[in-house]
Formats: C-alpha cells, structure tokens, sequence
C-alpha cells in the first residue's frame, strides 16, 4: 500500500493495545510520509483513539512497534515522545482551562530546546490563528470549542512538531464549526506539515486529506488514496448512508 | 501598599516586636503563628498545585521525633539529627509519591493514601513506646540544667532567640514559594494538575516534576517537626502526626487561601485563634469540640469562601495580583 517503504516518517507495525483486561487493536499497521496527510477513520469504538494515544505512548503497546523517522518508541515514555517530533492535538482539546491562551501556547514550547524559539513560533501562530492573539490573556476554560480548538492546534505547533497528532478534532462542536474546523486543518496541511488524523467525521476529512486507512473493531479493514475510499461502495453504504 | 518598600517596612516592625516586651504569652503565640505559618506554607507548595496531602503529619512526625529520639536514646545532638530526619522524610515521601505518580493516582485517591500514611506514622510512635514514649509523649533531655542555652542540643530558654529562628524560616519558606512559583515548573505543574495527559504529551515528565515538589514540601515540613519538637521542649503523637494535625493542616490553608503567599500564615494564625479561643472558653470539658468545629468551618470555607480569607480579602480590595481561582470549581 505504500510507494515508500524505505523512508516512512511513522511507521506502526503489527501493533496491539488496549487496556486492562480489554484488547482494543489488533495487529494495526499503518505508515505516514512526509508531507503528507493521512486519516484514520471508522466508527465509534474502533480503537481510533487507542490508536493515537499508543503512538504517543499514553498507553503501552502490547505488540508490534511503532517508530518515528527510524527511531523505535517502543521504551520511551510519553513525555519523551515530543522530543520525536510527534505533537499531539488530543480528543475534546485538553487544554489547561485555567490558564490563559498565552500560557497554554506557552506551554506546548515546553522543551527546553522550542524555548528558545518562543517568540517566533507565537508570532507564527498569531499569523495562523488571529483569534488567539485577541484573546491571549483569556483562561482557556472560557474559550468556544472552536476556539479552544485553534488553541489547542496552536499549542501542539509551539513544539515546532514535524508530524501533528489530531484527534477528533470535530468531536462535541456545532455542524457550523465542524466546517470551519476542517477548514484549519485543511490549512495546516497546506503549511506543509504531516498529519496523522482520527475522525469519525468520514465525510468531511476525506476532503481533505490525502490517504486514509478504515479502522474497524481495532483491524485495519481498507485502506487507499482519500478519492478513491470516498467512492468505495463498502464506505458509502456503511458510513455515508449513500 | 503602594511602594515596594511597605512588606520590607512590615517585616522589620514585625521583627521588632519581641523586644518592645510584649509578654511571654503573645510571644509564644506569635511564634507558633510563624512556626505554624512555616509549616502550612510548605504544605501549599504541593497542596495549591493540585496534590492535596494529608499525610504532611508524616513528615513532621518524623522531624519531631527522629531528632528528640536520636537526642533522648544515642546522645546525638539534633544538628546530626534534623539530616537523619530528613534522609528518613526523603525516603518516605519518595515510597508513598513513586508509586503515586508514576501510577497516577491523583485527587482523592491520593489523598487517601496519604491520609493512610500519618495515621500509620503515628501508630508506629505510639507502638515503640518504650523508645518514644507511647502516647504520653516525649520531652527532650534537657541541656539546659546548668545555662540558659545550649548550641549543640538546640535548646534556648529565651523565647526571643527562637522568635528569631522560627521568622527565619518563615521567610525561608516563603522565598521557597515563590522560587517555585516563578519557575517554569509552576505553569507546567497547574498543567498537570489540570490535565494530566496533555501535560505529558507536551513534554513535561510529569512523575518527575510531582515528585520533586513533593521532595520540597515534605523536606521543609521535616525541619518544621524538628524546629517544634526543639522549641516545645515535647512531642506528643497526637499533635505532630496522625489524622488530626494532617487535617489541620489542610483546614489552616484552606481557611487562609492557598493562592496567596501569605495565605497559610494568615491560616495558621486563624487556626492558632481559634483553638486558643475554643480552650480557653469551653476549657477542657468539651473534648474533641475543636474538631468538630474545625470539621464544620471547612465545609462552610469551602463553600462560601473558597479562596480562604486571605484571598478573599485581596479579591474584594481588587487587588493587581488576584488569587487564581480554585482547582475545585469550574
């Protein structure tokens, strides 16, 4: 399924995880190339959000590996994993709600090594997302959800990350945000960074992303170039209701 | 308040005080404000950034005792063993917050576990009694016999040296907070406390980061055992371990403002009050009353003045540097 084998930027081989007493994945393999933009998307419960967290080593793999640029992640620990290059953008935000938007930014620079680059990773930022610059000096908790999502893609760009985990990033927002939500992602892809996406919203994220695998009860079960899964008979009848 | 000048102007009346010959009653309680402000102070370091603590009577039980124990059974003068004291509080508190952190077990789960520890700690006081002395109690030996101080057991009959002492590391306690206050570990800690995973994800090593802080706090509230064992002359299990002066703890700085710097200290001179107010006008025929009605004003404090009166007080003189909101309420 990959033109690149050689030289995938994560490359997630034969994984297993799940949680106590409760396997979610099954032998999931998955690749991202640089530069490009690639979801995972299924129904609820199909161990997408597992998926995520195993790379970014919220929980622990069971089986398989996972590796960043040729790097095993398989013993580094989840505040370790930044420092790979891999940012997270999790489910329903996460954002710090009681400090402001300035001080969230902030903190996504957290390594010392993106302190450095501060300021002009907040100006770029500002650029991307002018609404964070206006309400900069507001606690996060106060933001709309559309808004602490911009925040929330903020803080994981403030790392400097060459690939961008987002997690359902339509999760809990209004039909009207939902649309404008792509739109941001739609742009963070156009500023050339890679993209690992989890959505449930099949519809809309294959409009913007450029390969996609289909994630079923932890097994991947398709996989393809967006168009081509748009126009799969199997996903229109099971997730688009055509 | 206007100028920077007015805490340095405050201090120095403050430390002024014991030699305009107040008598030995208000001194006493102004050292116990300060000593007990101390201790307070160091609770909040962990307990204002989401790691509620009742197990602080732990390590003050281990400060008081260690030292009065290595005094009273080796002859060991409390300079060898205050760092016993607190060697035996870092490994404790590295024992109960590992495992702790690294597992994550947060708000009330933590709370319980380290409830667990001062009840345990002073059931192990009351259990060696022949070396501790049970539950009557223990008082050092005294070096005192012959002069009015001595350096090497740490005992002055002069309440104004210990004045000096205590308001020493009152302040000490105070630079403490805001050292850590100003750090970049602050902002990362409110992180963790608000979302634990997320402040992985960004790059802080969370287990590191608790732990380190949990270090500071139990390490100064060793010394601040150490210091009340030295200027009581007597420990008691009951009063420097155990539930009970855990929970007052936690009562103090609630009642004072955790988000504040001066908070505990405004905590611990309200508990002092209140305590002192409670004995001497129910005198002792009302056992356990000063529980219940601490039990029953930090239910009212957090319900009508969650930012304890300290912090309220600043938020209604709409102070610059208002208290930050409470973790509790949304």
């Amino acid at each position: 399924m990959s033109d690149a084998a050689g030289n995938a930027m994560l490359r997630v081989e034969d994984v297993s995880a799940g949680y106590d007493g409760f396997q979610a994945l099954f032998g999931v393999s998955l690749e991202v190339n640089a530069g490009e933009s690639v979801a995972v998307i299924g129904p609820n419960g199909a161990g997408k959000t597992t998926l995520l967290r195993a790379i970014s080593k919220l929980i622990g793999v069971t089986g398989g590996d996972i590796a960043m640029e040729g790097r095993s992640l398989k013993s580094v620990p989840a505040h370790e994993v930044i420092g790979y290059g891999i940012a997270q953008v999790p489910e329903n935000r996460r954002l710090f709600p009681r400090l402001t938007v300035a001080e969230n930014l902030k903190m996504g620079g957290f390594l010392p090594s993106a302190r450095a680059r501060h300021d002009e990773r907040l100006a770029y930022v500002y650029s991307l997302f002018p609404r964070m610059k206006e309400r900069s000096g507001q606690l996060a908790g106060t933001l709309s959800g559309g808004e602490q999502q911009m925040c929330a893609i903020g803080r994981a760009l403030m790392s400097g990350p060459k690939l961008l985990l987002l997690d359902e990033p339509s999760a809990g927002l209004a039909p009207v945000v939902v649309q404008s939500i792509f739109e941001m992602v739609k742009r963070i892809c156009a500023e050339g960074y890679t993209v690992l996406i989890v959505e449930q919203n099949i519809r809309q994220v294959l409009k913007v992303v450029d390969r996609a695998y289909l994630l079923e009860t932890g097994r991947i079960k398709q996989s393809g170039p967006s168009a081509q899964l748009l126009a799969s008979d199997e996903i229109r009848k099971a997730y688009l209701g055509i | 308040m206007k100028s920077s000048l007015a805490p340095f102007i405050a201090l120095a009346v403050l430390a002024l005080v014991p030699l305009m010959g107040i008598g030995n009653y208000p001194l006493h309680l102004l050292i116990m404000v300060l000593l007990w402000g101390y201790v307070y102070t160091s609770w909040s370091i962990m307990g204002r950034l989401g790691m509620v603590s009742f197990g602080h009577g732990a390590f003050l039980g281990i400060g008081a005792y260690v030292v009065v124990m290595g005094w009273n059974s080796y002859g060991l003068s409390p300079w060898f063993g205050v760092p016993i004291a607190l060697a035996l509080t870092a490994i404790v508190a590295f024992l109960i917050g590992y495992p702790c952190f690294r597992y994550k077990i947060v708000g009330h789960y933590f709370a319980l576990v380290t409830l667990a520890l001062s009840e345990v700690t002073r059931l192990i006081i009351v259990a060696l009694r022949d070396q501790t002395g049970g539950s009557l109690g223990a008082t050092p030996k005294t070096a005192l016999a012959e002069t009015s101080w001595s350096l090497g057991a740490l005992q002055f009959s002069n309440k104004i040296v210990w004045f000096y002492v205590i308001l020493v590391f009152w302040l000490l306690g105070l630079w403490v907070w805001k050292k850590v206050d100003e750090s970049m570990g602050r902002l990362a800690l409110e992180a963790i406390s608000q979302e634990e995973d997320a402040s992985a994800s960004i790059g802080i090593n969370v287990t590191r980061l608790k732990l380190g802080v949990t270090m500071i706090s139990a390490l100064m509230t060793c010394i601040g055992g150490a210091l009340y064992a030295q200027y009581q002359l007597y420990v008691n299990p009951e009063t420097v371990s155990g539930i009970g002066i855990s929970l007052q703890m936690v009562f103090g700085v609630i009642a004072g403002g955790m988000y504040v710097r001066l908070g505990p200290t405004v905590g611990a001179a309200f508990t002092l009050l209140l305590a002192e107010g409670l004995r001497l006008g129910f005198g002792n025929k009302y056992h356990a009353l000063d529980s219940t009605v601490y039990g029953l004003m930090l239910v009212l404090f957090i319900i009508y003045m969650p930012k304890g009166i300290l912090g309220a007080a600043m938020e209604a003189m709409g102070k610059r540097s208002a208290p930050q909101p409470k973790p509790y309420s949304r």
